[in-house]
């Protein structure tokens, strides 16, 4: 397995085609070109002024930002509303929130959260931010588009917000027919508008990866040579690309039926309501693996460099992305075990569903392969990495019961799925989301994040979510739907458990917040390899200068080449003799 | 902290002109890849005709008349328009030949030609749709024959824009030579996709109903 890590990378030197350039403005006498003299390139910024976050900016990094925050802030909209649904909860009697409104907070919080906050933050937010300085290149492939991408996203969260004014979307994230026909036309109307926006956008923004992961690679880097969340990041992109589109055109027909009339989903007049469920799931299942693979990837990054060793099984974790990007194409009728479907398919798609575990538990023993024996660092990023494989694990392992058709029967549409899902979906996604923002806030701000506050934030967060979430699984079982204001008074202790669970999360978003806010501003000033990473990233400034390095790295290692070649991580310079 | 790189140092405390290394990081530093982002771009976005086309196969199957009583299909309109719409995808193909033999004027005659024949194929469209007995709303078919041929309708518009956007650039001499023609060639491969779709589109919703 390391012979093929141990690799030798030539020291070739890199032909840049703008090498010239950037010789003469680093005011070296030979060749400097007609109107680039040293006193006009001084006027020039060398990093964005912090209104620029603010306005159609194309550099990657901004954008990369611009998702992240505004993410966070649709984060913390989608976190309230589920407080304020916990907070209905606590007791079996709807005392708290109108009934009406606890559906619009149920189908927005899901909608919020994944799509305005995990989507954009972790494609959006690290892959625009990583991805180009990962491999070499200055900006995406498509900058414009990419800002284009990005700035479709803020309307669609400011309409999805506006719609509460007409009573709001109150389907479930699922928006299935006919409920969706006959609840809140125009809630519903500006629901399927807001998806459509933030679909769009996934769209284009997985054009510019797909290209800029395979063509625009510093041109010593060879395909088994780009880090990890690259290839996260590029079987994530194929998947949306594929699966997007689906979910659009079912989204169309809906609309066309709530607002012109059509029957597609009125089986009155010849519609079919399952065909929405297929088209729904077939992007929607993908889109679970659009919010873990990013994750996945970000895993792929930090465990390596916080463990101070190799990865285990480069290869194999490349390839198992692009295997559950395929596999994860044909699973989707497992959502759709209770609709009557016919045997053979359930059983297809059990099976189906059961081979990405496959792929997934290869990732997994990978890690674990990884932290055995190394150095492991306790920083709060690792924490978080650490705290995401354990409850990942079980959200998997409760997926894998799920896929299953007989077990599913009997569980559908309970509070068991609810657990599933947030195990995965919170205790994977948004614990990598914060172990990534750990680990690059340094290369995105310059500043370090608090270390003992990014603790207390870690101990809040882990502990909350297994008292949030695991006494839903029981809840489940017991029988308990999903989706409903009002239950029977027997669940009542299980539910407080998670009420008090989900007060402890809100809680600890507050030392995160703060902690990111004064860091920002009066933090620490990071190096510019304050973890000793060997990924390309680390070999600019913190935060990278405008077009991330003035003269290309070359690509001498592996990325995660830890105390190899003789090397150690310390030494880990690009050739400097083409500046000096 | 004690990773710090010397020559990132360097690249701080050197001026950098952003501006200017811009234009040259993206247009000369790599080869052009737009091509590639519209092949990409197509690929996702025939999967939303596939899912339109999957939805009307199911739609189909499970009726029990196809298309439903007393809706008649006519063949005539299309089946010109068919002709037109196939037609204009070689005529295009002979603009892409001209301008790589660097022949400006030919390539602005058949993409004048081209967008000729769209807009004959979305007027003829158009007259179908005020001739036709049936509405958007009249059935399950009716729903999915207007649905899809107006998404399709759509995307030949977009198309005519874009052939329409490389006449007008034409204008400037320059802006188009044998080794410099990346619009042209894009304006033709999206040509080509709505081609490729109208032909899976005429065969479902005309050839499939004579069956």
């Amino acid at each position: 397995m390391t012979k093929q890590l141990v690799r030798k990378f030539s020291y070739k030197r890199l032909i840049l085609t703008d090498e010239k350039r950037f010789m003469a403005q680093a005011q070296l006498p030979l060749n400097t070109p007609p109107g680039m003299s040293g006193d006009s390139a001084k006027e020039h910024p060398k990093a964005w002024k912090w209104y620029d976050y603010f306005t159609f900016n194309i550099d990657h990094k901004v954008i990369g930002i611009q998702y992240l925050v505004t993410a966070f802030f649709f984060y913390l909209i989608g976190g309230l509303m589920a407080m304020a649904m916990r907070a209905e909860l606590l007791t079996p009697d709807s005392d708290f929130l109108d009934p009406t409104l606890y559906n619009a907070f149920l189908t927005n919080h899901g909608t919020f959260m994944i799509f305005l906050w995990i989507v954009p933050a972790a494609i959006g937010g690290f892959g625009n931010f990583l991805v180009p300085l990962m491999v070499g290149a200055r900006d995406m492939a498509f900058p414009k588009l990419n800002a284009i991408a990005f700035w479709l996203n803020p309307p669609a969260g400011a309409i999805l917000l506006a719609s509460f004014f007409f009573g709001g979307s109150q389907t479930g994230w699922t928006a299935y027919p006919p409920l969706s026909l006959i609840t809140n036309n125009i809630g519903q109307s500006m629901w399927i508008l807001s998806i459509v926006l933030v679909g769009t956008s996934s769209i284009l923004g997985s054009v510019n990866f797909v290209i800029t992961i395979l063509f625009m690679r510093v041109p010593s880097m060879q395909l088994t040579q780009v880090p990890l969340f690259c290839w996260a990041m590029l079987a994530t992109s194929v998947l949306a690309l594929f699966s997007t589109p689906v979910l659009a055109a079912g989204l169309v027909l809906l609309l066309f039926d709530i607002n012109f009339g059509t029957s597609f989903f009125k089986p009155d007049a010849g519609g079919n309501v399952i065909i929405y469920q297929h088209l729904f799931w077939f992007y929607s299942h993908p889109a679970v693996y659009l919010m873990i693979l990013p994750i996945f990837g970000i895993m792929s990054e930090i465990i390596p460099v916080h463990a101070k060793k190799p990865i285990f099984g480069y290869k194999a974790i490349a390839y198992s992305s692009l295997a559950i990007c395929f596999v994860g194409l044909f699973v989707w009728v497992h959502h759709m075990f209770t609709s009557g479907t016919p045997p053979w398919m359930r059983m297809f798609f059990t099976i189906s569903t059961l081979i990405v575990a496959v792929p997934t538990g290869v990732k997994i023993f990978g890690w674990v392969a990884t932290l055995w024996g190394g150095k492991i660092r306790y920083t709060t990023a690792m924490l978080f990495a650490i705290g995401l494989l354990s409850m990942f694990v079980i959200g998997g392992i409760s997926g894998v019961t799920l896929g299953t058709a007989p077990f599913d029967l009997h569980v559908h549409d309970t509070y068991y799925v609810v657990g599933h899902f947030h195990y995965v979906l919170f205790g994977g996604s948004v614990f990598g989301i914060y172990a990534g923002i750990y680990h690059w806030f340094p290369k995105m701000t310059g500043r370090m994040l608090n270390e003992t506050w990014g603790k207390v934030h870690f101990i809040l967060t882990f502990i909350g979510t297994h008292l949030t979430f695991l006494p839903m699984h029981e809840l489940g079982l017991q029988g308990m739907p999903r989706r409903v204001a009002m239950y029977d008074p027997q669940f009542i202790s299980l539910n407080q458990i998670c009420t008090f669970g989900s007060i402890l999360l809100g809680i600890s978003v507050i030392p995160f917040f703060f902690n990111a806010l004064w860091s920002w501003m009066y933090g620490e000033k990071a190096s510019d390899n304050p973890w000793d990473g060997l990924s390309l990233e680390w070999t600019t400034s913190s935060p990278p200068l405008i077009e991330n390095w003035e003269v290309l790295p070359v690509v001498t290692h592996g990325p995660y080449d830890y105390g190899m070649n003789g090397r150690s991580a310390t030494t880990d310079k690009a050739p400097s003799e083409s500046v000096s | 902290m004690q990773g710090a790189i010397e020559t990132s140092e360097t690249i701080l405390n050197s001026s950098v002109d952003p501006a200017a290394t811009k234009e040259v990081a993206h247009h000369e530093g790599h080869p052009d890849l737009r091509v590639w982002g519209l092949l990409t771009f197509l690929a996702s976005e025939s999967l939303m005709f596939g899912g339109f086309f999957a939805s009307y196969l199911i739609y189909r199957g499970g009726a029990a008349n196809w298309p439903p009583e007393g809706t008649e299909v006519e063949l005539l309109v299309p089946a010109i328009n068919t002709f037109i719409l196939v037609s204009s995808s070689f005529v295009i193909h002979l603009g892409d030949t001209a301008i790589k033999k660097n022949n400006l004027n030919g390539m602005r005659l058949w993409y004048a030609v081209t967008a000729l024949m769209g807009a004959t194929f979305l007027g003829g469209q158009v007259y179908e749709y005020l001739t036709l007995g049936y509405g958007l709303t009249t059935n399950i078919f009716s729903n999915c024959f207007y649905l899809m041929t107006g998404f399709h309708g759509l995307h030949v518009f977009v198309g005519l824009l874009l052939i329409l956007g490389v006449l007008w650039r034409s204008r400037r001499s320059g802006h188009y030579s044998a080794t410099k023609h990346v619009g042209i060639e894009m304006a033709e491969i999206y040509w080509h996709f709505v081609d490729i779709i109208w032909i899976i589109l005429f065969t479902l919703l005309y050839i499939l109903t004579m069956f």
